[in-house]
């Protein structure tokens, strides 16, 4: 570095190297300057407003004592707020009057949406249109009856049916031709089943279950209420275990639904999300409204 | 070798120093205190600057009782005078996006910068700020003693008024602005009262100052360092776009008019060096340069060059709009001949059509129907095939009215959860659900369309409908 400025006005730093190498002074424009300080200002604002300074395991906290925890807390306030009003008013309200009032419909619809997705759509699909071995709940074929107050109580206390095995109790001629028979059931809505079919099924204790017509009915009240075990309804085509047909019907008369002492039998448990807990009354109202109008509510 | 015998030897660098002092980059260490002259172009100038009246005074035009225009940001409504725009139509505003870029496009490859010259913001408020400038503190030369004579009292009363005026013009900028979003005399008398909301004090206040800083300390900086549009349009000219030009071969070399001096025969040509077109530009540039950055082809050079040379006798347009084709010797095409033309010209034409049509066919109500797809047919026990649809009515008109559903489009259907009529929200969107079931042995295909049509009745007893077709899902036969 020089000691003498080999370069007098010029407007350089003094600085020189290599002889002639010399750093001059260009400021940037005083426009950019005014920038460059109001920034360094509004970090010193910024600073003291919010929490910036990484200091120990916190960082420091801000004079409004702000954090993203607090704001997405009042945010979330601020949603149930809004939907306090409606959860309010459905809290005196049965599901059936509910479903009568156009806007708490919609309102509940939309919020038993995540429910739905959360607690039933693993097993019945994220439409209602079931999975194999587990019900659709899009269709019109309830087996424990299609009411707001069934389906109430089915998610409430659950639903676990029971069909004994029949591997011990019918030869295996009569379990091909009631398997046969369902198959026919299933093909006609119920108007084709074959004499012998018919026969069997009614001396050998189906009727027990499955109803005198083989519909699942036990019992119609004048009401229009039914009372059922939760057998399925063979007059129709919706087979409860799918893939149906000749080789499932086997299966299920054989071996039976919900046998401990069975390995191969069905297996058909509906958890009580009521009794356990897992559900409040009022989710499990909000939920009925739903599952009611995913296509096959009565 | 020495440092002191290094200075006294000449070197290359020494060179390019020197060539430095004759670069000019403005970054505002200087005030432009620009002449201003009357002229053709400068009345052209006023003429489109005044379009920004209409930013001042549109929000306070009325129509049918409300204001003609209103954006209405809350409400999701945008009222232009009779037609009521929901965010829905909005696909008519990329149509106008569009319009608005090629329209500058074309503009600026015909004729430069159009927009910086005339009707820039930036520009127009520049403007009418140094106007104020002027009255008050006088001509350039005035005003430059004025910034460097000590504070005194006249010198704090003028620039007082001065700054004042400012801010005020900024204010009204914020206000009208805002105006456009909101009911206009509402707007004042909640703001006066202090009751007007947040975001209007917050925008007013940000336009302020942004208008104060911008037009009155920025000014030409804005458009050599901060915008981005002055740099897109710099290379959108080609040799065939007219801009201000400096006539090189009839002005060079210059030569100052000698009193006494015979015109006939004089050895410089007819540029007189006066330097009056640097003295009116209001970015300080030197158009005889050619053409620069900083040009923003407002042509108040043109004015300037005319005025000296009707004073010196010698014919106008030493600077005038030429495209560097015409100033090379080189045959220019007439506009109609230019590719570029036709394409931006189609382009515009198409953008235009679109949104005529948009406007033109707007329907009072639009019917969308989305179909169920987990699952999407559900065999039923009677042995039906049961398709769920989601349906939307979108009501654009500001009553309630009730729609009846029906759908359409095989003799077999039956269509259930549409028994009561939907009550669809004025300027909003209602939904339902319904379920259409055909028996399964009437199914000829996997699908088949189906046509949702619905019906109402607005308050005036006007018939308003709408369809929509959709398709039924079924198993494969």
């Amino acid at each position: 570095m020089a000691e003498h400025n080999p370069f007098p006005g010029e407007n350089n730093t003094g600085h020189v190297w290599d002889d002639n190498l010399r750093e001059l002074k260009n400021p940037p424009p005083r426009w950019w300057m005014l920038g460059f300080w109001a920034s360094l200002l509004w970090v010193v604002g910024y600073s003291l407003l919010y929490p910036t300074w990484p200091v120990g395991q916190e960082p420091t906290q801000g004079l409004l004592g702000w954090s993203q925890m607090k704001e997405y807390e009042a945010g979330m306030a601020q949603v149930e707020a809004k939907r306090a009003k409606f959860e309010d008013q459905i809290k005196g309200m049965s599901a059936d009057e509910i479903l009568a009032d156009p806007g708490l419909k919609q309102y509940t619809l939309a919020s038993a949406k995540v429910l739905f997705g959360d607690n039933c759509s693993a097993c019945h699909g994220s439409g209602g249109q079931g999975n194999p071995g587990y019900p659709v709940l899009a269709d019109d074929d309830w087996l424990y009856g299609g009411k707001t107050a069934k389906i109430t109580e089915s998610i409430t206390i659950g639903r676990q049916g029971a069909m004994t095995p029949h591997k011990d109790i019918l030869t295996a001629a009569e379990i091909d031709t009631l398997a046969k028979w369902v198959v026919q059931m299933a093909e006609t809505n119920g108007a084709g089943g074959s004499e012998e079919g018919w026969n069997l099924f009614k001396t050998k204790g189906c009727t027990a279950c499955h109803g005198q017509s083989g519909n699942g009915i036990l019992v119609e009240l004048p009401n229009g209420d039914i009372v059922t075990v939760g057998a399925a309804n063979l007059t129709d085509g919706i087979w409860r275990f799918k893939p149906g047909g000749y080789e499932s019907a086997k299966h299920t008369i054989t071996y039976g639904v919900n046998q401990a002492t069975v390995p191969e039998s069905r297996n058909a448990v509906m958890p009580a999300f009521g009794a356990t807990g897992q559900l409040s009354d009022q989710e499990i109202k909000k939920l009925v409204v739903y599952v009611h109008q995913l296509g096959g509510g009565q | 070798m020495t440092t002191n015998e290094a200075a006294k030897t000449p070197s290359v660098v020494d060179d390019l120093y020197e060539e430095a002092d004759d670069w000019q980059v403005n970054t505002g260490g200087e005030t432009i205190h620009a002449k201003r002259i009357p002229g053709r172009w400068r009345t052209f100038k006023w003429l489109m600057s005044s379009v920004w009246l209409v930013f001042f005074l549109g929000p306070y035009l009325r129509w049918d009782g409300h204001q003609a225009v209103l954006f209405d940001i809350p409400n999701r409504q945008y009222h232009i005078f009779s037609t009521t725009i929901l965010p829905q139509d909005f696909w008519m505003l990329s149509l106008l996006l569009l319009f608005f870029a090629i329209l500058l496009a074309v503009l600026t490859a015909l004729a430069g910068r159009v927009w910086c010259g005339y009707f820039c913001f930036q520009t127009v408020w520049t403007d009418v700020f140094t106007l104020i400038e002027e009255k008050l503190e006088g001509p350039p030369a005035a005003r430059r003693k004025l910034d460097q004579s000590p504070m005194s009292a006249r010198k704090l009363r003028i620039k007082a008024i001065k700054h004042l005026i400012w801010i005020l013009i900024g204010f009204f900028t914020g206000f009208s602005f805002v105006a456009w979003f909101t009911d206009a005399p509402q707007l004042w008398l909640s703001f006066v009262t202090g009751t007007a909301n947040g975001a209007a004090y917050t925008t007013v206040a940000l336009f302020t100052a942004g208008t104060y800083v911008l037009a009155g300390f920025l000014r030409e900086q804005t458009c050599f360092w901060l915008c981005p549009y002055a740099r897109i349009q710099g290379v959108m000219l080609d040799k065939t776009t007219v801009v201000p030009t400096y006539d090189e071969k009839r002005g060079e070399p210059r030569g100052r008019v000698k009193r006494g001096g015979e015109e006939a025969g004089r050895a410089s040509g007819d540029c007189v060096d006066c330097n009056q077109c640097v003295a009116v530009c209001p970015t300080g540039v030197d158009i005889r340069r050619g053409q620069q950055e900083g040009c923003i082809t407002c042509a108040l050079c043109l004015d300037a060059c005319d005025q000296v040379m009707d004073k010196v006798g010698r014919p106008r347009g030493l600077i005038r709009y030429a495209s560097l084709d015409e100033m090379e010797g080189h045959p220019t095409r007439p506009m109609l001949l230019r590719p570029r033309v036709w394409v931006y010209s189609t382009i515009l034409i198409l953008a235009l059509a679109g949104i005529l049509y948009g406007l033109t066919s707007l329907a009072p109500v639009e019917l969308k129907v989305l179909h169920e797809r987990a699952p999407l047919f559900v065999l039923q026990s009677d042995g039906s095939i049961q398709n769920r649809y989601t349906l939307k009515i979108l009501n654009k008109t500001p009553d309630l009215v009730s729609f009846s559903i029906s759908a359409s489009g095989h003799h077999d259907l039956v269509l259930t959860g549409a028994d009561e009529a939907v009550a669809a929200e004025p300027g909003g969107v209602t939904g339902t659900t319904v379920f259409v079931r055909i028996p399964e042995r009437a199914l000829e295909s996997e699908q088949q369309p189906i046509t949702f049509h619905i019906e109402g009745t607005r308050a005036s007893g006007a018939p308003l409908k709408a369809e929509r077709e959709s398709v039924f899902i079924g198993p494969r036969p």
